[in-house]
């Protein structure tokens, strides 16, 4: 019983976080200096040559602030506008919603970010085990300190690097975009092709710089475990190494990967971010840095307001995980 | 502590590269210059580094670099490790409502995606200088450490010396600055090398992204200028290698004090370097 309390006291956190989120969402343009809502109205009129009509005003001042309103009933439009799932328009891609724009990139992302994230995390934690277990063997001694330094390489410079070498001098793979253009889109199998030879060099970098984190915590903790009596006990029960190393050690040392998740995953997700900006593929990030570029605010805030909740879901699903991995939780609540 | 190499080294790179900040201006390099006889040339005995395409030295546009970097990561550090202080230490140490509340608002923190939080901010105040893209950083970059505290102060608070003095009748200001901080001198200054690297690689990003000012030298804004400027599909690598290699290496360099310190206190950690375990196999076999 006292899993379920966890689990709604882990739900019911996640639920303020993202009220907090869509808070921060409303403040933020509300809080800058200037008037983003004006702003974006006279550009949008500068880039349509006309009026903008009656019915994108209203739904621009629900989201970005609307001066003839106190801040209350603002935030009762804001949250009216959000339940249809209008998130405003594009500026740049005037008159299309920013929702669809978003919604376009947004399975490119995830499948980028999720693929590499699940990847990086059991490529790190497993080699994390080994080095701990053996710690101060040739294999730990040369990969720990190696890591380290994988770990302070910014994403975006991998990326550059990556692309320079794999796509500019041995042209292995393509320069930019995330499919060929070429192919009508759709389930074919040389479309299919195209996504992931256009995806493969994205996703190695990300996991490349990403695994590192996860070794290193693994690493430590892993060593901590390996002078504790259970797994002394189960040694000396003459039960296999690679048993005791896998289901007695590394169960418990994985404990903090997952609770520390959440601090992982935002981290990856910036990084994944910059990483398509610099490969020009088109999902989230990429969308982001146009936003940023061309001063597209309404896109800015879909995009950061997306990213969000979709991360919280993210580190939802790892609580989740978290209670099946740690029995304890059902004793200790 | 400075027996271990891992912190030596460490804190020669840091040292090496503050030095390089501070006497940067006084070195004959003028990161702005254009040599219009040398355009996109490679690494030569004239330009160690090579040149940008705008003919500029690449290796005084480097040291230059670690001016502008040096100084958001160190701001932004100061920044977030206050906030970390102030947040998580008395979190820790009165517990209750007070713990309620502010564990609340580290963990908000925690779960929220950081880069595109400073993006959408930095997005509003675009070109920008160091100060401000500093703030901005640190803002947002203090709830891991405020957790690391929280607990430790947690901890700290229920000793018997703490009590002791409670007993006494100190007050609480006293308690916090004069009893449980000065036990968390060395996470504090752990997490102020990690905010330093994060806060280096947070601004390289923002740079990488054109949001801070174009004027202004970091390691961030050459990598963006390379990429502007397709230097990787033309395949001048020595423009965007060294501004990369040298964020590693500061970062690699403040992980390696961070290990060191941690072995130092961690004797489970201690026993498992090379060093030891080499060491104890010949005993043994002897």
């Amino acid at each position: 019983m006292v899993r379920w309390a966890f689990l709604a006291r882990r739900l019911g956190f996640y639920l303020a976080a993202a009220a907090a989120a869509i808070v921060l969402n409303f403040l933020l343009p509300r809080l800058m200096p200037g008037d983003p809502s004006s702003a974006i109205v006279e550009e949008l009129e500068r880039v349509s040559g006309q009026q903008v009509p009656a019915e994108t005003l209203m739904s621009i001042r629900a989201i970005f602030g609307n001066p003839h309103a106190n801040l209350l009933q603002q935030f009762g439009d804001y949250v009216r506008q959000l339940a249809h799932g209008d998130l405003g328009v594009s500026v740049v891609n005037f008159p299309v919603p920013v929702a669809d724009l978003v919604s376009q990139a947004m399975p490119w992302t995830l499948l980028l970010v999720g693929a590499t994230t699940v990847t990086a995390f059991a490529i790190g934690t497993l080699l994390g085990v080994v080095a701990g277990w053996k710690a101060g063997s040739r294999f730990d001694a040369i990969l720990t300190p190696f890591t380290t330094f994988l770990s302070s390489v910014p994403y975006f410079w991998v990326a550059l690097l990556a692309l320079w070498v794999f796509g500019f001098v041995l042209g292995w793979t393509p320069l930019s975009g995330g499919y060929d253009a070429d192919l009508p889109q759709g389930f074919t199998f040389a479309y299919v092709l195209s996504v992931l030879h256009h995806g493969i060099l994205p996703a190695a970098t990300i996991v490349f710089s990403a695994f590192g984190g996860w070794l290193l915590g693994m690493r430590n903790m892993t060593v901590t475990t390996v002078r504790e009596d259970y797994v002394l006990l189960a040694q000396a029960k003459g039960l296999s190494p690679g048993r005791v190393m896998l289901r007695y050690a590394a169960r418990n040392a994985m404990l903090p990967s997952f609770t520390g998740f959440a601090m992982a995953l935002g981290h990856v997700v910036g990084g994944a971010l910059l990483t398509e900006i610099v490969f020009s593929y088109p999902g989230i990030g990429y969308l982001m840095y146009e936003a940023l570029q061309k001063r597209d605010y309404p896109m800015m805030q879909g995009v950061f307001l997306l990213i969000t909740l979709t991360v919280l879901l993210a580190n939802l699903i790892a609580d989740l995980m978290y209670v099946l991995l740690d029995p304890r939780i059902r004793a200790r609540g | 502590m400075l027996k271990s190499w891992k912190v030596r080294f460490g804190l020669g790179v840091l040292v090496f590269f503050v030095l390089l900040a501070i006497i940067g201006p006084l070195l004959p390099l003028d990161p702005r210059a254009n040599d219009f006889s040398a355009i996109s040339q490679p690494p030569s005995a004239k330009h160690l580094f090579g040149t940008t395409q705008f003919g500029q030295d690449v290796l005084a546009q480097t040291v230059a670099g670690a001016r502008g970097s040096m100084l958001v990561g160190i701001l932004a550090a100061l920044i977030g490790t206050l906030i970390a202080v102030l947040v998580g230490v008395p979190a820790g140490y009165f517990g209750r409502a007070v713990d309620n509340g502010l564990n609340f608002l580290t963990n908000l923190f925690l779960v929220m995606p950081v880069l595109p939080l400073i993006l959408i901010v930095a997005g509003y105040v675009q070109g920008t200088g160091p100060w401000v893209i500093a703030l901005i950083i640190g803002l947002f970059g203090w709830s891991g450490g405020a957790r690391t505290l929280r607990a430790q102060a947690l901890s700290l608070s229920s000793r018997d010396f703490v009590l002791a003095m409670r007993m006494v009748g100190e007050p609480h200001r006293r308690l916090i600055f004069f009893e449980v901080l000065p036990h968390l001198t060395g996470w504090i200054s752990a997490m102020f090398l990690h905010g330093m690297i994060g806060g280096v690689m947070a601004e390289a990003g923002l740079a990488f992204l054109g949001i801070t000012d174009s004027g202004s030298i970091s390691w961030g804004t050459m990598i963006q200028a390379a990429q502007q400027q397709s230097a990787v599909l033309r395949g001048f690598w020595w423009w965007f290698v060294p501004p990369g290699l040298c964020i590693a290496l500061i970062g690699t360099a403040a992980t390696m004090v961070n290990f060191g310190v941690d072995e130092v206190s961690n004797p489970k950690l201690r026993m498992a370097r090379r060093s030891v375990v080499v060491r104890t196999r010949k005993v043994v076999e002897a």
